[in-house]
């Protein structure tokens, strides 16, 4: 898959199999999840499908996508082309690949840098953590990062990043508490074009897609940076936790109104939650899930694998 | 096209209002629309089955079917099953004999636990309470910082000891110095963790039987979906948890998670949170909540509210000016600033009704800033415009947006509005409305 940052952080040898635990925390897979539900059984019947249905909106994939799914399954039984777990497996899959697939995942100009990408998302998604796990990523492929403490008014939240910062090895220009966003990300943005940094990764306060007046300020931050860096931000990173119910799609309708989301990360995969809201997301703003958080380290962050997220709704 | 859980009720409810009485099929379309509708607000798949066939019984088992009025009647079960589900009425927090009382928050990352822990000392001392705040998050980065800069706003004492990294030795110097120091409650912000974590999870009940809390509230995110019931769950099966409380509810989560933590946890909720400031927590109120999520709209912590601005003459002069028509564009801005007053429109908006008049706003469309602008252009008119705004004519539009810094279409809309509410107002049908509303509600200031 393609990533904005070269080769994918999966490349690297360990994490692979920490995806795959993390993302199992039954043995059981989408493949014996099915042919549990059609053992002894002839031919998919309502019973079948309705299980499906509970599989799915039990992972917070949500009715509409949900339904969608089973209408193309449906449709599959009622022509007759399907009448055995084996295709209704590859039904579903084929399926739920084409909705994430279907996202933009379109290339990102680097040819002047610095990078701008901007960090935004409700409260307590993992906003920081995460920019501290890409700064990491970042850094290790000899990248020059700088970081940006847009977050201004939760409390200690440029020491935060600031801790992140010493971890991994990256400058953080910061101003003082409740200071203006936009201007913390013009000095920011100013000192990585005269020191020529590669990438310049701005934190934001959390903030509800609710609140019109934090919203517009997330704007305010956009045309701020247009305006130092012209073409910028080239990435606008949508932080969702997994845990995210159906809300997870309004959020995404309205940050991606306000602030031009260009992508999705979506933390916290090594708990329980599956995080299937990013599958009504993909579906109806084709926003690509860049990457996924799986822990509170800083190499806890792999680029999103379609399969395996897949797999892991029926895990 | 977002619609929530009260609009979609509010739907199944309208088709049945044209049938004549409640049958087995006509019935069992209602609770498949009730079923659709809990989960699209996130209640857990297990509870909505319980929840449907909970109302299924006594919808079909009682005389409802030849009743007078079906969909009343289906309102009240349904409502009245949400009550019961959300918990009976409001709890309160327990206090131990020996002092300290300790109270743990405990919670998944990223819940909200520090910001709560900052409200409930504000709530607890404004109570008459002494509390102090320790935190014994030692993981994630500038997390005891962040404690301490709330206590700093708040102005309560925090205990810390940087050089300590064990959770345990900060929790017991914490109450050592507590109880040296006369306070009377001690609140531990404990780190987010994931439940599925043994070694932490581990901590968390040593932590308790060393200290014995007096109460282990489980702060979850509103916004929290199908997941909430196997975190609440898990806390409650490790600590036996004591409380909830609800973050992050000035949003539009449709808050299912409330339904599934509740009903997972057997513990009832004991407050929420709804915004960021450290004044922005309140009782929960299962009631309340049942009628929120009905579309009768939070009435009664709005109508606290406009109790604390609004006094009881200064409501009913209003009254009596809508009523004979003497409504002015002056006492349009007093409204506003009234309104105002009780916080930001779009707390106030979440409160309301999703039906009537209020049907079409949404918290997101509304914009303080805007009234800002229109008390601007009120102000910058003259007496006799304000009470007869139909002599404002084009030169004096353009004054008038002159004065107030804004433009001549920004008058020409306010003019419009105004006109409109007056008609509103006016309206028989409107006011049969509020009145139907209201009088059910018991309005304190409005009732005669
Ligand atoms: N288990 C887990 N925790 C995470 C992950 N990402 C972030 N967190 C935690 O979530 C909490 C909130 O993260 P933070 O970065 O402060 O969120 P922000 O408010 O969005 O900036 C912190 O305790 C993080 O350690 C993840 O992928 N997995
Ligand atoms: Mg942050």
């Amino acid at each position: 898959m393609q990533t904005l940052f070269g080769p994918p952080p999966e490349s690297k040898p360990g994490l692979l199999d920490r995806f795959k635990k993390a993302m199992k925390s039954t043995r059981e897979t989408l493949v014996t999840r099915v042919e549990n539900l059609v053992q002894g059984k002839k031919e998919i019947d309502a019973s079948v499908l309705e299980e499906l249905e509970e599989i799915l909106l039990g992972a917070d994939v949500g009715m509409t996508t949900t339904q969608e799914v089973l209408d193309a399954v449906r449709l599959r039984v009622s022509r007759g082309q399907m009448s055995n777990s084996e295709d209704l497996k590859e039904v579903i899959k084929a399926e739920l690949q084409r909705i994430l697939e279907s996202t933009e995942n379109r290339e990102i100009s680097t040819a002047n840098p610095p990078v701008v990408i901007l960090v935004v998302g409700v409260n307590g998604t993992g906003k920081t953590t995460t920019i501290g796990k890409l700064a990491h990523l970042l850094s290790s492929q000899n990248k020059k990062v700088l970081l940006c403490a847009g977050d201004t008014f939760r409390a200690a939240a440029a020491e935060q990043l600031g801790i992140w910062g010493e971890r991994t090895g990256c400058e953080v220009i910061h101003q003082k508490p409740g200071a203006d966003p936009s201007a913390v990300l013009f000095d920011a943005l100013t000192a990585a074009k005269s020191r020529n940094y590669d990438y310049v990764i701005a934190d934001t306060a959390g903030r509800l897609h609710t609140k019109v007046n934090l919203m517009a300020e997330l704007e305010k931050l956009r045309r701020t940076s247009d305006r130092v860096i012209p073409g910028s931000p080239h990435e606008v990173l949508l932080v969702m936790d997994a845990t995210t119910g159906q809300n997870g799609l309004q959020q995404a309708r309205l940050f991606t109104e306000r602030s031009g989301v260009t992508g999705i990360v979506l933390t916290k995969l090594d708990g329980t939650a599956k995080g299937g809201v990013v599958l009504a997301i993909a579906r109806e703003l084709k926003l690509p899930i860049r990457y996924a958080g799986i822990g509170e380290q800083k190499d806890d962050l792999v680029a999103f694998d379609a399969n395996r997220f897949i797999e892991s709704l029926f895990s | 096209m977002f619609e929530n859980l009260t609009g979609k009720l509010q739907q199944v409810f309208k088709k049945l209002r044209g049938e004549g009485k409640l049958t087995e099929e006509n019935m069992s379309e209602v609770l498949r629309d009730i079923r659709m509708a809990l989960l699209e607000a996130d209640v857990n798949l297990q509870v909505v089955k319980q929840f449907t066939d909970q109302v299924r019984a006594k919808a079909l088992g009682q005389d409802v079917l030849n009743s007078f009025s079906p969909a009343q009647q289906v309102i009240k079960i349904v409502r009245d099953e949400l009550v019961e589900l959300l918990g009976g009425s409001s709890s309160k927090l327990k206090f131990t004999s020996q002092s300290p009382t300790v109270i743990f928050l405990v919670g998944l990352q990223g819940a909200g636990k520090t910001t709560t822990v900052g409200k409930l000392a504000r709530w607890l001392s404004k109570g008459g309470h002494h509390p102090l705040l320790v935190s014994v998050d030692v993981y994630r980065p500038a997390a005891r910082e962040q404690l301490a800069v709330v206590a700093k706003d708040i102005g309560l004492p925090v205990f810390s000891d940087p050089s300590s990294n064990s959770p345990m030795d900060l929790a017991v110097a914490a109450r050592n110095y507590a109880r040296s120091k006369g306070h009377d409650v001690l609140l531990v912000d404990t780190a987010g963790r994931l439940h599925v974590d043994e070694t932490l999870m581990t901590e968390l009940v040593q932590l308790q039987s060393q200290l014995q809390p007096a109460e282990i509230l489980f702060v979850a995110d509103a916004m929290t979906g199908q997941d909430a019931i196997r975190s609440a769950e898990e806390f409650h099966r490790k600590l036996a948890l004591t409380g909830v409380i609800l973050t992050k509810l000035d949003g539009d989560a449709r808050g299912g998670a409330a339904l599934s933590i509740r009903n997972v946890t057997g513990q009832p909720i004991k407050f929420v949170g709804i915004g960021e400031k450290y004044d922005n927590l309140e009782i929960f109120h299962p009631d309340r909540m049942a009628s929120r999520i009905l579309g009768m709209g939070d009435m009664l912590t709005l109508i606290e509210k406009a109790g604390e601005v609004v006094s009881r003459e200064q409501a009913e002069d209003m009254q009596r000016k809508l009523r004979q028509d003497g409504f002015s564009l002056e006492d349009f801005s007093e409204q506003i600033r009234q309104a105002r007053k009780m916080g930001p429109l779009s707390q106030i908006l979440s409160m309301l009704p999703s039906i009537g008049p209020f049907q079409a706003m949404k918290a997101s469309d509304i914009d303080d800033r805007e009234l800002v602008r229109v008390e601007a252009m009120i102000s910058s008119m003259t007496l006799r415009e304000k009470s007869s705004p139909q002599i404002i004519n084009g030169s004096r539009r353009k004054r008038i947006a002159r004065g107030s810094g804004t433009s001549v279409q920004e008058v020409n809309q306010l003019l419009k509005q105004f006109d409109q509410v007056r008609k509103m107002m006016r309206g028989a049908g409107a006011r049969a409305l509020l009145k139907r509303q209201m009088g059910k509600m018991k309005l304190p200031a409005m009732s005669q």
